[in-house]
């Protein structure tokens, strides 16, 4: 029976080892797998807000759209919207388009000259889209010769 | 920048040496990676300037100033408008940077260190008006190309370095000069090398002025990098793009200079008169020279209630590029009479002049307090927005302000 009893401890520890083995094998898969899909979850400076810019969401959400405005860029969501994204957005910001308020004559004008000396490329199809886009979107409004005084932030004055 | 190149690396580096793997994944990073860190969020962190500053670019940067903000005798950095044409450089190192003289109208070309400029010329302060040709654009209609500057794209800082003049005699110039043009470092938004992102320039009567600095601080300290750090050419009264920033070469050229933005429709407006929106050939263009006379109503801010029967006093500054501003006026009525305010002298020639007021208010009502600035020569600044370019250039129509009475 001693005999038996030693053969089946025996067993029970080779039996364990295997068990341990298994879920150490099972562990580093596992990490294995975190590091491929998220590789900065090992970083230990990732709490630090240095490494912020490292953002997985806005990867996630590059080209979201809320309350009908594109968020990277702050543009209209309209019809041509991506295309205005993809080709005027790359060597200046979209505010320089927004607040530039021209009609299609000018605007082409304006995209001759950046081809002619900025290098923009040939826009081919998409430079009706543009256009259309811009003089929908951010029509020009008529100003005269001198505006009325808007949008007053009115405050108490004591002196 | 740089520091964040730093913990980018060592992030990748321990975990590399974590799991003892090579940084294969550096190849997965995304492609935007270095353009969001590069692209600081926070432009008035990354130039020390105000919350309250209005951003029009981010790419370029350009931002400028709320009326009420430029109320400082002398403009601090936290209120000074940025226009970049290019990207703002990086990484400069001061200890290697050095300027060069070329063109067709040196006798030969010369390279100082900035320490040589530092020690060998003598130095000068001056407070010196610098305005954005482009100043007041958002108002022309039809509306101008560029970026839609307010009011704000103005200041008065103290410059100091040495006379461009000075060194112009150190360097030997020959007698066909005609203009200066210089050259910066910043990069063409592109990012192609071959292009510059503005090379502007001035005559050689206005290179040789006592108050055109080669300058290495700006109030007292180091020139903030996105305003030209380490050298600056300072051009006050003229549009503030004859000032360039990250100086590093300059010719002095027997024609007129024909760099980056000097021709065409940049910097220019029609030689003759032209109707809204009209077309001008480049050749009908003639470059900006002086800035007109313009005054600006720094206090109180837009929007003040006052209780009916106290007086409202008023200030700001008023300027005439080359020329000295010599009467400012108010009115609350629209121009139906006008009031003369006090006025100073400027500091030193060039530097914008203060004004103030003590206004009564008849009665209760909205009111509108107009300021118009006269200059020597008896021109003065209109109240509607003045001649329409294409550019949308050189809009010094009258500054207001809201006023209620309660």
């Amino acid at each position: 029976m001693k005999k038996q009893d030693e053969f089946r401890e025996k067993v029970m520890a080779i039996y364990k080892v295997l068990i341990v083995s298994c879920i150490m094998v099972f562990l580093i898969g596992v990490l294995g797998v975190i590091y491929m899909v998220s590789p900065n979850s090992f970083s230990f400076e990732s709490n630090k807000p240095t490494t912020k810019m490292v953002s997985v969401d806005e990867e996630d959400d590059w080209d979201k759209i809320e309350n009908g405005i594109h968020i990277r860029t702050g543009l209209k969501d309209a019809e041509g919207l991506m295309a205005v994204v993809n080709n005027c957005t790359n060597c200046h910001s979209a505010q320089l388009v927004m607040e530039n308020r021209m009609n299609e004559e000018r605007w082409i004008q304006t995209i001759r000259w950046m081809q002619e000396t900025q290098n923009l490329w040939d826009l081919g199809k998409n430079e009706k889209i543009i256009v259309d886009y811009l003089v929908t979107n951010y029509p020009i409004i008529n100003k005269g010769r001198r505006e009325n005084l808007n949008e007053i932030e009115w405050y108490s004055l004591d002196e | 920048m740089k520091r964040r190149h730093f913990v980018k690396r060592t992030a990748l580096g321990s975990l590399a040496g974590l799991l003892g793997a090579e940084i294969v994944f550096g190849a997965n990073m995304p492609e935007n990676y270095d353009l969001l860190g590069l692209q600081d969020p926070d432009p008035f962190k990354l130039f020390g300037k105000d919350k309250e500053m209005k951003v029009l670019n981010s790419n370029p940067w350009n931002m400028e100033a709320l009326a009420h903000q430029l109320d400082d005798r002398v403009t601090p950095n936290p209120y000074i408008f940025v226009r970049n044409n290019g990207k703002v450089p990086e990484n400069i190192n001061e200890k290697e940077w050095t300027l060069t003289f070329d063109g067709e109208s040196v006798k030969e070309e010369k390279t100082f260190t900035l320490e040589e400029l530092k020690t060998k010329f003598k130095q000068y302060t001056y407070q010196l008006t610098l305005e954005c040709g482009g100043n007041g654009r958002r108002e022309f209609d039809p509306p101008a190309k560029g970026n839609q500057w307010d009011i704000g794209a103005v200041f008065c800082a103290n410059w100091t370095g040495v006379r461009l003049g000075d060194v112009l005699d150190a360097v030997g110039i020959k007698s066909d000069a005609v203009y200066i043009g210089y050259h910066g470092i910043d990069q063409h938004l592109s990012g192609d090398p071959t292009k510059a992102s503005i090379s502007r320039g001035v005559p050689m009567a206005k290179a040789y002025q006592d108050e055109t600095l080669l300058a290495f601080q700006m109030n007292g300290k180091d020139i903030p990098l996105v305003h030209g750090f380490p050298l600056r050419l300072v051009c006050g009264g003229w549009p503030a793009s004859a000032s360039g920033k990250w100086v590093n070469r300059i010719s002095v050229r027997n024609k007129v200079h024909d760099g980056e933005k000097m021709m065409g429709t940049a910097y220019r407006v029609p030689c003759n008169p032209v109707a809204p929106g009209e077309k001008v050939k480049d050749e009908d263009m003639c470059i900006i020279e002086s800035m007109p006379v313009k005054s600006l109503i720094t206090y109180p801010k837009t929007g003040a209630q006052l209780a009916e029967g106290k007086k409202l006093t008023i200030r700001g500054h008023a300027w005439a590029g080359e020329l000295e501003v010599t009467k400012v006026y108010y009115s609350i009525d629209f121009g139906v009479t006008w009031s003369e305010c006090n006025l100073e002298k400027p500091v030193n020639r060039l530097a914008w002049q203060h004004f103030n007021a003590s206004i009564d208010f008849p009665k209760k009502g909205y009111y509108e307090v107009w300021a118009r600035a006269v200059d020597a020569n008896g021109d003065s600044q209109p109240m509607l927005v003045p001649g329409w370019n294409p550019k949308g250039y050189l809009n010094n129509a009258c500054h207001r302000i809201a006023v209620k009475i309660v």
